[in-house]
């Protein structure tokens, strides 16, 4: 490589790297650092060594928190993100393209929409009293109004959160849907074979890729995501909606009563790196993205 | 699938119009299925979205749900805030619009001459900058936020917009170098070998020959940072205290806190003021969006 390449390529790649470096990288080894000291919000480095960890196993509350973790992960994965994906792909693409593009677009709307916004609108259909879509409809079946978010906060995390979900699988399995070849349906058909019996047997084993990458990546997604939990119920009552990250978040800079426990939280946190970067290795191999990085064909000068 | 049903193969076959009368009655009855529940599941969604555009202009909503009365009570706040304690709304419209804009320049200014790099020039360290990319890709970033909190207080960029779309534009960048690099690996190499040969640099043939050429792909994302930039809330309410430097998110955010359960008028126009611009972007440029929802997840290609 020459030296004006060498200049060329500099004067590209510089300001990515600087962005990446300093608001993606240090964070990252700073969290591990952060994770062995009791920090506060003084922002003083002072380790403690093992302590926030120790710490981890004596927290009363964190069982309960794991098992919102997993339950919250899970039940969203397999009703909505990939359930659900599942479903409207399949009646995306059942229905003529130009009725399948509207319901695609409006099941993607809420991931454009403002976080706060997409709050709003579930404060109004969860609302409490009769003044809510649910209660109203509650009441007119002749019901008293129910507490949704007090009585049924793991229900509504995962709704809410799943609605938003589904439209990342159900985009994916559009496209895998939409490749199939023709003639794989038509053989089916011939065989006599009913529309179930087609989706059972050939579009979802032709589907089983994708299928597999979403919901590698949705379990990483979803362990981590707790915008619209803190936004709609606040993980509460109490600790009963909080999942592991947004303790993490929570305890950090959480609400009124803020703590600012950077050092505990940045332990909490490093545990969910820790699982993230595993998963992203795990994620490089078994998809192949080696392939995608092949080197340029021709170089010159 | 209709289209499918009338090339049947296996149509001419069996004639027994007795077994086709059946088969059709069949697929009657998939089809009112498969719409019956596209138009059930995303009836919360209609019921939602348009329950901000109903609430926010009528005077009452009765049962919650049938709107009464016109009235443009609910929109004082474009021109008095609802109390002392908000700051004014314009400039809290100018704060958002100039982190999306930020975001946007950004993300373009950064990812574009990499993704260049990237794709066209060998050079040691690029399968390793894109195996980084990617992997920080399935990443969530939001884990890293105590840390990213650390970094703009030591660079004394808490409280301020600009540290908002850096920190956000790093944490998007992988996904845009990507969905560059597809666009860049989409164009033919004699292009760029004429320019070269006739003595171009390559930053020169970069600039001159091959941004044109790329140039959907920056429309992408560039309303893809625009919207993502315009809705932030995790970072925003983070990072942001200081009233000044408030965007639209603090804004609703203070609003939900306040008037909540009291005046759902107020909450569902200023969530309409607020998606408003999305929603536009949304209608008119899905194509672009499809396009880095799709090309991302898969790598760009």
């Amino acid at each position: 490589m020459s030296r004006r390449q060498k200049v060329a390529l500099a004067v590209l790649m510089l300001p990515a790297l600087a962005v990446v470096v300093a608001f993606y990288a240090v964070p990252a080894v700073m969290t591990a650092a952060m994770s062995f000291t009791d920090m506060d919000f003084r922002l003083r480095w002072n380790f403690v060594g093992f302590a926030t960890f120790l710490r981890m196993a004596e927290d009363f509350l964190l069982p309960g928190i794991l098992q919102n973790t997993i339950v919250y992960t899970f039940a969203t994965l397999a009703l909505f993100n990939v359930g659900l994906a599942v479903l409207l792909a399949l009646a995306t693409t059942f229905v003529p393209d130009r009725i399948g593009r509207v319901f695609q677009a409006l099941w993607l709307l809420p991931r454009f929409t403002p976080p706060i916004v997409y709050g709003i609108i579930w404060m109004w259909i969860l609302d409490p009293t009769g003044a809510g879509l649910l209660n109203s409809l509650v009441v007119a079946a002749g019901g008293r109004p129910v507490n949704w978010i007090t009585d049924y906060p793991m229900a509504v995390i995962v709704l809410t959160n799943g609605i938003i979900g589904a439209s990342f699988g159900m985009v994916i399995f559009y496209s895998a849907i939409k490749s199939i070849p023709r003639d794989y349906s038509w053989a089916a058909l011939a065989d006599g074979a009913t529309w179930l019996q087609q989706v059972r047997y050939v579009t979802l084993p032709l589907i089983r890729w994708p299928l597999l990458f979403v919901t590698a990546y949705q379990t990483l997604s979803l362990l981590t995501s707790y915008e619209y939990i803190l936004i709609i119920t606040g993980g509460g009552p109490y600790f009963a909606s909080t999942v592991w990250s947004l303790y993490a978040y929570n305890l950090a800079f959480g609400g009124y009563f803020a703590n600012y426990e950077f050092g505990y939280g940045a332990a909490l946190s490093i545990v969910l790196v820790v699982l993230g970067t595993v998963a992203s290795i795990v994620y490089w191999r078994v998809f192949r993205f080696r392939d995608m990085m092949a080197e340029p064909k021709i170089e010159v000068m | 699938m209709p289209e499918l049903a009338q090339n049947r193969p296996a149509a001419g076959l069996r004639a027994d119009p007795r077994v086709l009368a059946r088969e059709r009655r069949r697929e009657r009855a998939l089809a009112f299925g498969v719409y019956a529940f596209l138009i059930i599941v995303s009836l919360p969604l209609v019921a939602g979205y348009g329950w901000l555009v109903l609430n926010s202009f009528s005077t009452e909503l009765v049962h919650g749900v049938w709107p009464e009365g016109f009235t443009l009570r609910h929109w004082r706040f474009l021109w008095e805030p609802p109390s002392d304690y908000y700051p004014d709304l314009w400039r809290t419209t100018w704060n958002t619009l100039w982190l999306a804009i930020g975001m946007t320049v950004t993300m373009v200014a950064v990812a574009t001459p990499t993704a260049y790099a990237l794709s066209r020039m060998k050079f040691r360290g690029r399968s390793l900058f894109l195996a980084l990319t990617l992997i920080l890709h399935a990443f969530p970033g939001i884990t890293l936020l105590i840390a990213t909190y650390y970094v703009l207080r030591t660079l004394g960029l808490l409280n301020s917009i600009p540290g908002v779309f850096l920190v956000k534009a790093a944490l998007m960048l992988p996904l845009g170098v990507w969905v560059m690099k597809g666009f860049y690996d989409a164009i033919s190499w004699d292009v760029e070998m004429s320019a070269l040969v006739d003595g171009a640099s390559r930053i020169q043939t970069w600039y001159k020959v091959m941004l044109p050429q790329v140039m959907p792909g920056v429309a992408s994302i560039s309303i893809f940072s625009f919207i993502y930039g315009w809705s932030e809330y995790i970072y925003v309410i983070t990072f942001i205290q200081d009233k000044n430097a408030w965007t639209l998110s603090s804004y609703i955010n203070s609003i939900v806190g306040d008037y909540r359960f009291l005046d759902y008028g107020l909450l569902s126009a200023t969530a309409l003021f607020y998606i408003a611009p999305v929603l536009l972007f949304f209608f008119f440029t899905q194509k672009y969006l499809m396009r880095v929802t799709i090309g991302g997840t898969k790598g760009g290609s």
